[in-house]
């Protein structure tokens, strides 16, 4: 892979819930400012694996590895904190707020000054706000949402409420972002915006990023390394050339079909 | 919330306090006791409702323990302003205990002292109950205020046991009241419109999403219950000024459902909307009072019925919830723009 150090590390991880296995020794290593991603089949385990890193499901075994520190069994919170944000496969907006209300509930993880400043209208708690707000707004502007900051998030069309997600996440000043699923429900059109969309954010945010995709074209034309789960192991990994002729991903997951558009 | 904004509502804000304080200065010496009582109603609902409302309308936690904060508030406030004669007066059948029954102080500070308390509570009580969320939340809340009406009642030492405090100075007058209840209403407007606040909101909306973005869901739910019992407590200690007499058996459920009750129809969610609901609520549940007097209609004479205000009060709430189901208001606010707007519009059609 790549001799720069990873940014995030897994080792053995291994959940059960109860007798079921759902992931079993998931071990990868995320470099830098790659974009990655990780594609199985249904059921495969691939958003428990999510849950695993940002701390809603605790390991039975092995550790997850942010910039060479432990995070294992962090409350989600914390994981945020330490510089991981992630999506949902289906979409979790605060359909109540604003769409800028959204983003500076993303920015509340960095804002220093606590609630009983409000009230007291304490300045520096008031120019904080301030600055929070203009970075949301700039935020927004980056992901063109700008022209629908005061709408509330429920009335924005499916794929502007996909990059509001991102954009909320982005908020949190994550170092490596997760993405479940981002390309879920968009056209062919839609899907091809999302990957220019992905590649900007990574310069511009200086981010890693590690997806989830059920869409190949996605996953071939924006990752540069991919892991592949089914049933529960991974079953392969390298750059999408590898992946596209491993014979044992055509066979669990790729199937015919690709097998005729090779 | 907004810095720029803060001067452009100033002015209106100002001019609405002013118009409130006249208004009071008016009523006291033109309002009989009666239409006085029913302001003073107004305002300490308006705050037990905002408190409510913050906790339930904003953070999404279905608490039932409202009576029991404002119980806590009310006797400890009480405690600090009922005269030294008084209190050796009352506790017959068993003294007050030390150190209550030296403590002596100033309205305003027994008030605070009254909401600091329910406060404190509302944090120790927070920590285990909030763990659960939705209906055992209702369940675990509405417990907590049943334990504390009957630790009051078995509280003889402190409290006075079932025969309760009488004459607490009554120095709850509308100035007291009002101005309590535009203290909270400034606080809560400027809790619930900073970020602070959309947090909360989004707690109470997608708990699981918030948990991602790196909020510590549970310390703020936390937090939001505290803030609300403490105004609860505030509420009560008022409520105990106001009516001067107090005794455990009025700390029951039915005052945590008229709070609910004034919250829903107002709308979970907007401030405005309780201010508005506990004034509706608060006048008609006094207007209604004529359903239970005697009425001859011809020559029939109907005996009133004691407590048909509450089956018709009932009726109404069915209704709202049938037919208006977000309350008067929803989550929208009244707010200066939409007010001034309103005028200016009206201006220009004349």
């Amino acid at each position: 892979m790549s001799e720069r150090a990873p940014v995030l590390e897994t080792k053995d991880v291994t959940i059960r819930f109860g007798g079921l296995t759902a992931v079993s020794n998931f071990n990868i290593a995320v470099p830098r400012g790659g974009i990655v991603g990780l594609i199985g089949p249904n059921g495969a385990g691939k958003t428990t694996c999510f849950n695993i890193i940002t701390g809603f499901y605790k390991p039975t075994k092995g550790e997850v590895l942010l910039e060479g520190k432990p995070i294992t069994g962090l409350p989600p919170h914390k994981v945020c904190e330490a510089g991981i944000a992630r999506t949902f496969q289906n979409i979790r907006l605060f359909y109540n707020e604003t769409v800028l209300q959204n983003v500076m509930i993303g920015g509340f993880v960095r804002q220093k000054s606590h609630w009983w400043m409000h009230p007291l209208m304490i300045p520096s708690c008031t120019r904080e706000e301030k600055d929070l707000r203009d970075r949301a707004m700039a935020l927004l502007e980056s992901v063109g949402l700008d022209n629908v900051a005061d709408e509330t998030s429920n009335s924005l069309p499916y794929g502007a409420q996909r990059r509001l997600e991102i954009a909320r996440a982005l908020a949190t000043k994550p170092k490596f972002l997760l993405l479940d699923e981002p390309a879920a429900g968009m056209n062919p059109q839609e899907s091809q915006e999302l990957m220019a969309f992905i590649k900007k954010i990574r310069t511009d945010f200086d981010l890693t990023i590690l997806l989830i995709e059920h869409d190949m074209k996605v996953v071939m034309g924006v990752c540069e390394y991919i892991w592949v789960l089914d049933y529960r192991i991974l079953i392969a990994e390298g750059n999408p050339e590898q992946i596209r002729s491993n014979p044992r991903v055509i066979e669990a997951y790729l199937g015919e079909e690709a097998t005729q558009n090779a | 919330m907004k810095t720029k904004e803060t001067p452009r509502y100033l002015v209106p804000s100002l001019v609405a306090v002013a118009l409130l304080a006249l208004f009071i200065w008016w009523a006291n010496s033109h309002l009989d006791n009666y239409k006085i009582q029913v302001l003073n109603l107004i305002a300490i609902n308006s705050i037990l409702a905002l408190s409510l409302n913050l906790i339930y309308g904003f953070t999404g936690m279905f608490s039932l323990g409202h009576a029991g904060f404002m119980a806590i508030g009310a006797y400890v406030s009480s405690l600090l302003i009922l005269p030294q004669v008084q209190k050796d007066m009352i506790y017959i059948i068993q003294p007050l205990a030390w150190p209550f029954s030296v403590l002596q102080a100033p309205f305003f500070v027994a008030v605070l002292a009254g909401g600091l308390a329910a406060a404190l509570l509302g944090l120790l009580i927070a920590i285990p109950v909030l763990r659960l969320g939705g209906d055992y939340l209702g369940i675990a809340t509405l417990g907590f205020a049943e334990i504390i009406r009957v630790v009051f009642t078995n509280l003889t030492p402190v409290t006075n046991g079932a025969l309760g405090l009488k004459g607490i100075p009554d120095y709850a007058n509308l100035w007291w009241n009002f101005g309590w209840c535009l203290l909270t209403l400034f606080f809560m407007i400027r809790l619930v419109n900073s970020n602070f606040g959309n947090v909360l909101k989004a707690i109470r909306d997608d708990e699981v999403a918030a948990r991602a973005m790196g909020i510590n869901t549970f310390k703020y739910r936390v937090v939001s219950f505290s803030i609300g019992a403490f105004f609860a407590g505030i509420g009560g200690a008022l409520m105990a000024s106001l009516v001067t007499t107090i005794d455990p058996k009025m700390f029951g459920f039915l005052l945590t459902f008229n709070v609910l009750m004034i919250v829903v129809a107002g709308g979970l969610g907007s401030l405005t909307g309780s201010i508005l609901g506990s004034a509706v609520i608060t006048v008609l549940l006094e207007w209604l009072r004529f359903v239970e007097n005697p009425v001859d209609i011809g020559s029939f004479h109907l005996e009133g019925i004691p407590g048909m205000r509450m089956v018709i009060f009932s009726l109404l709430l069915i209704l709202i919830i049938l037919f208006r189901r977000e309350g008067l208001m929803g989550m929208r606010e009244l707010s200066w723009d939409a007010i001034l707007r309103r005028f200016s519009r009206g201006g220009e059609t004349r």
